[in-house]
């Protein structure tokens, strides 16, 4: 007996009656399987009216893929449709939150309602009956094995969403006057955060028209050469846009690590603090700041 | 990691290079790429067809769509049945050039994309392979 | 043949590129240009590419090249609106286009080139 099925292990086949069956009672199956799923506690935060719909849409696929595959491996064509159903659910169950153990309740409890179904049909002969529950029950396996999978793969990507915004929330990039962005940049800088953040200082210097930024690295403790070398090339693009770039908050292991890399500095811009280069961009911008009175 | 999708196209004349860039820029597109793993890649694939039209005599380009796990890339593969490189560490240092170009071609190349493979010798031919990952 | 063209204002030239770079269109351009700034006089050149989605190495050379022809021919030339992905790639490949002025748009480009002309 081939218990986990696949493109090498074809499956004895379903009889015609439960076939039949499964067509013309699929509105009773659905009641017992929405009590079973109400029973289970696992549809908690699903609207009545969408779960009614769920259990009916995959009752209609799962009948036409007995139909189309004949109780075939879950692998086959006939299946597409059921395979597609389940990752959509799984996908919509991740984003409302709900786990993984809920979502698959929803497949594994149509086990009892078709069960019960297979000993109703009184024209199957015994002996191909315990065949027929266990394709039933292998099937409903295969399927809620592929809805945990679908759900782990959709909550990895919800994650990875997050942190990714979470890396573009961690270094705004804030103006700090017309014509003048600055970048305060704070804690250990890894190769990939400073990507991100140098990108989206890039992006704001297009979208606001301004011609100088300022990288306020007051804030950072050390560099490693990956991430100083990021820096350099910030800066240069920053140029090749058109604008100019002042470093500013430059510590001394910094400066020591900088020298020791042996990266060249020549034509960057750099000052001893936030406010020293802002008062240069002012300068720069034909600006001067006096007392009022 | 599985190959979703795959094709090749000619670059046989100046106009290719252009298509091609164009091809990819859509594929890395569909890929999901970010804005700047995009372009780097066209620019990789610009400088690589270009290379192999003036140095290899034109040859093939062949593209995959890859999925390995979460992540999804691209694939571009740069075929030549031309002369090859004799010296391929001297090709593989900026500045140097055979032609008269900046001697960027292979080594920018390489800085732009996050995989870069090559398999050259003297009259065999030049077959260059570079991914990109979203 | 396919041209990219170029505008005449006052004493500046303006080549705004809105299709796709291919090699031959480049060389083309350079050559104009190199026509161009010696028959109007021109004092200076305006190289607009906020269009343009990718300058490889052949472009970045071109550019390069414009840039040094013209200063050669007492004209100076400004790069302007490269957009900030195609800026990263460009050093990312080692083109760093140094000695080539740049602007972020064609405002401050011209704004550029008219103060320089006024302190010669």
């Amino acid at each position: 007996m081939n218990f986990f099925p696949d493109e090498t292990g074809r499956m004895s086949q379903f009889d015609q009656s439960i076939t039949d069956a499964l067509i013309e009672q699929q509105s009773s199956i659905q009641a017992a399987w929405l009590a079973t799923l109400e029973e289970s506690g696992a549809v908690r935060g699903v609207r009545a009216d969408e779960l009614k719909k769920q259990t009916a849409d995959f009752l209609k696929l799962f009948s036409e893929g007995v139909v189309e595959s004949g109780g075939d491996y879950w692998g086959a064509n006939g299946w597409a449709g059921t395979r597609e159903f389940l990752e959509a659910l799984s996908h919509s169950r991740a984003l409302q939150g709900l786990d993984a153990q809920q979502t698959a309740t929803f497949v594994f409890s149509l086990k009892r309602p078709l069960f019960d179904l297979l000993q109703r049909e009184t024209s199957v002969p015994p002996a191909s009956l315990v065949t027929q529950i266990t394709l039933v029950s292998e099937l409903l396996d295969m399927m809620g094995l592929h809805t945990v999978r679908t759900f782990q793969k959709a909550r990895e990507s919800v994650i990875k969403r997050q942190q990714e915004e979470l890396l573009e929330l961690s270094t705004p990039v804030v103006k700090l006057w017309d014509g003048v962005l600055a970048l305060p940049m704070i804690g250990t800088l890894d190769s990939q955060r400073t990507q991100v953040v140098m990108e989206s200082l890039l992006q704001r210097i297009v979208d606001t028209g301004s011609d100088i930024a300022i990288i306020d690295i007051t804030g950072v403790p050390t560099v490693d050469t990956l991430v100083a070398q990021h820096l350099l090339k910030t800066v240069t693009a920053i140029r090749l846009m058109g604008a100019d770039c002042i470093i500013s908050g430059v510590r001394p292991q910094i400066a020591q690590t900088i020298v020791h890399l042996g990266l060249d500095l020549e034509g960057i811009v750099t000052k001893a603090n936030l406010a020293d280069a802002f008062a240069l961009a002012l300068r720069r911008s034909g600006l001067t700041v006096t007392k009022a009175s | 990691m599985n190959i979703k999708d795959q094709g090749t196209r000619p670059i046989v004349t100046e106009q290719d290079i252009v298509l091609a860039r164009q091809a990819c820029r859509k594929l890395a597109q569909d890929c999901g790429l970010r804005l700047v793993a995009q372009t780097k890649l066209v620019t990789a694939v610009s400088e690589l067809a270009r290379n192999m039209l003036v140095y290899g005599g034109g040859g093939d380009l062949h593209w995959e769509i890859l999925e390995d796990g979460l992540r999804k890339g691209i694939r571009i593969i740069f075929h030549d049945e031309g002369p090859g490189i004799a010296d391929l560490q001297l090709a593989m240092t900026d500045g140097w050039t055979s032609g008269n170009g900046l001697g960027l071609g292979l080594t920018g190349a390489k800085r732009l994309v996050n995989e870069f493979d090559i398999e050259t010798a003297p009259g065999q031919g030049t077959r260059i392979s570079i991914t990109q990952w979203s | 043949m396919e041209r990219i063209p170029i505008l005449r204002m006052g004493e500046i030239l303006l080549v705004t590129v809105q299709v796709e770079m291919h090699d031959q269109l480049a060389l083309t351009l350079q050559e104009d240009l190199a026509e161009r700034i010696s028959a109007t006089a021109a004092r200076g050149v305006l190289i607009d590419i906020s269009a343009l989605e990718i300058v490889d190495s052949f472009i970045g050379r071109m550019i390069a090249n414009i840039s040094s022809l013209s200063r050669i021919m007492d004209a100076q030339t400004v790069l302007v609106g490269m957009q900030p992905a195609v800026a990263i790639t460009l050093v990312e490949l080692g083109l760093n286009l140094p000695g080539v002025a740049t602007a972020l748009n064609v405002d401050r480009g011209m704004k550029l080139l008219l103060d320089s002309a006024q302190r010669q």
